[in-house]
């Protein structure tokens, strides 16, 4: 069996469009929440919102190359580059060896929205163009990209909800592990668009708290009142060791567990009994005890039952050692899609640069959460190893387990 | 040929398909020149009814090879 190990990573984000301003604001405690005023003529319940500005590719892309791409996948390609730079893989390099690609998406709305309005405007098919079909399948940012980087390995979309890019990196490393490839591009992209959130606002779902969009998203907190939804793009690049040793390339970290399940529950309530196999399966996986985790990055989207069950949850697996726990998404966000990816980098940042990021709002336990080591202030600590969870609807579950690589 | 389809004809080819106006001779051939593949074909298309207001049916375009084929097309079309 190979080991795994990461060898790059890049970020685009509400907290910032690289990993240095990521940095900043994952220590700072900044939140990249705001408003999105469109939703309010929507007639959303919430107008919070990450809040991202789009890319211009117009220099980096050729026209062909761009108009496939949609929102999410300008924002995945710009993560892709400085993941692949810092991993130091160039155009050459693609076109000489064999290079995957796995990324979490599972939406593109406004594609599919602008071509069936206009198809029912118009009734003329051939008025929609030729970009469409390429920007609304799930499979966008995989399409667009392999062709982009000329890749040719494994390629396809990891569709799991908001487990999705943390499925794709499992995904990625099963098949290193398995010596089927040696460098893997992985991560997850989510668009953020008002259009695409209608539905899901729909739910009641979102929090309200409008008047302070950066104490909105509370994970963990008494007073939280739902997720906000964000958006971004979030590239790991995942090689075996003996490709990165080989290369020269930089070893930043090592995938060392990957855990599953699904509940077979509620479509959108998600258990406790389902969090803790993926937990014990990743453990198991990496060949660890519980006590040997540093940090856990935790699902906590801020909704009610989701954090008090993954609390009870984390409890149940990690009561004795009490690691310290936040969600970042206190300040991006819900990424969904995108979550399970950009957690892995916000993980490995804080293990680079020894800090736990704050769970920010966290201001007072409610029953569940008070029996978790939360860091509500930035903290400083050395990683070794650290743990990240991601849950989505339909009750999929996915656990990694990173570390130092020694 | 209406020097205003010429112009409105170099001005999508240069603008969105950012092609450079010193290739945009009449003899200049569209695919081995231009560079323009089957997918831009769906574009143009899309371009040509919102610029000069008629419906084009693709296979009227297949004897279309060089830019003066196109906008002699065109001119035989356009209203």
């Amino acid at each position: 069996m190979n080991r795994v190990v990461i060898t790059g990573m890049g970020i685009y984000s509400t907290i910032g469009k690289n990993l240095d301003e990521v940095r900043n604001s994952l220590y700072t405690g900044r939140s990249g929440i705001g408003l999105d005023l469109r939703r309010k003529e929507f007639g959303f319940r919430s107008c919070l919102s990450g809040v991202i500005e789009r890319p211009n590719l117009k220099s980096a892309l050729p026209r062909r190359m761009r108009v496939g791409l949609p929102e999410q996948g300008e924002y995945s390609y710009v993560a892709t580059m400085e993941a692949l730079k810092n991993a130091g893989i160039d155009m050459d390099f693609l076109e000489k060896n064999e290079v995957g690609i796995l990324y979490g998406n599972d939406s593109s709305s406004i594609p599919v929205i602008e071509s069936i309005d206009l198809i029912r405007e118009k009734r003329d098919t051939t008025l929609i163009g030729s970009g469409a079909i390429f920007q609304s399948m799930n499979s966008t940012i995989t399409m667009n990209l392999s062709v982009i980087l000329k890749l040719r390995g494994i390629n396809f979309t990891v569709s799991g909800a908001c487990a999705s890019s943390s499925h794709a990196i499992g995904m990625a490393y099963l098949l290193i592990k398995q010596g089927l490839q040696d460098i893997i591009i992985c991560g997850g992209g989510q668009e953020i668009n008002a259009e695409s959130m209608g539905s899901f606002d729909g739910l009641s779902a979102f929090s309200t708290r409008e008047d302070a969009p950066e104490k909105a998203s509370r994970p963990f907190d008494r007073d939280r009142d739902g997720l906000v939804p964000s958006g971004g793009g979030a590239t790991v690049i995942l090689e075996s060791y003996e490709s990165a040793k080989r290369r020269g390339a930089p070893i930043l970290a090592e995938v060392r567990g990957y855990g599953f399940s699904s509940n077979g529950d509620h479509i959108s309530v998600p258990n406790v009994e389902g969090p803790v196999r993926s937990l014990v399966r990743c453990l198991k996986d990496a060949n660890m005890k519980a006590s040997e985790i540093d940090y856990i990055n935790a699902h906590a989207t801020a909704t009610p039952v989701g954090d008090e069950n993954e609390a009870k949850a984390i409890d149940q697996v990690f009561g004795d050692s009490k690691p310290l726990v936040s969600s970042t998404k206190s300040m991006t966000g819900h990424e969904m899609w995108m979550g399970g990816a950009s957690e892995v980098i916000y993980s490995m940042i804080m293990m680079q640069n020894a800090f736990v990021a704050p769970n920010i709002n966290f201001e007072n336990p409610d029953e569940f959460s008070a029996k978790l080591n939360i860091a509500a202030k930035t903290t400083e600590k050395n990683i070794d190893v650290f743990l990240s969870n991601s849950f989505g609807f339909g009750g999929t579950n996915s656990t990694l387990i990173v570390s130092r690589f020694k | 040929m209406k020097p205003e389809i010429i112009e409105k004809v170099n001005e999508f080819l240069t603008e969105e398909f950012e092609i450079e106006s010193s290739l945009l001779t009449p003899e200049a051939r569209i695919v081995e020149d231009l560079g323009i593949e089957s997918l831009d074909f769906v574009d143009i298309v899309v371009i040509i009814e919102r610029d000069f207001g008629f419906k084009v049916k693709r296979e009227e375009m297949a004897g279309v090879r060089t830019l003066e084929d196109l906008y002699k097309y065109i001119e035989t079309r356009a209203v």
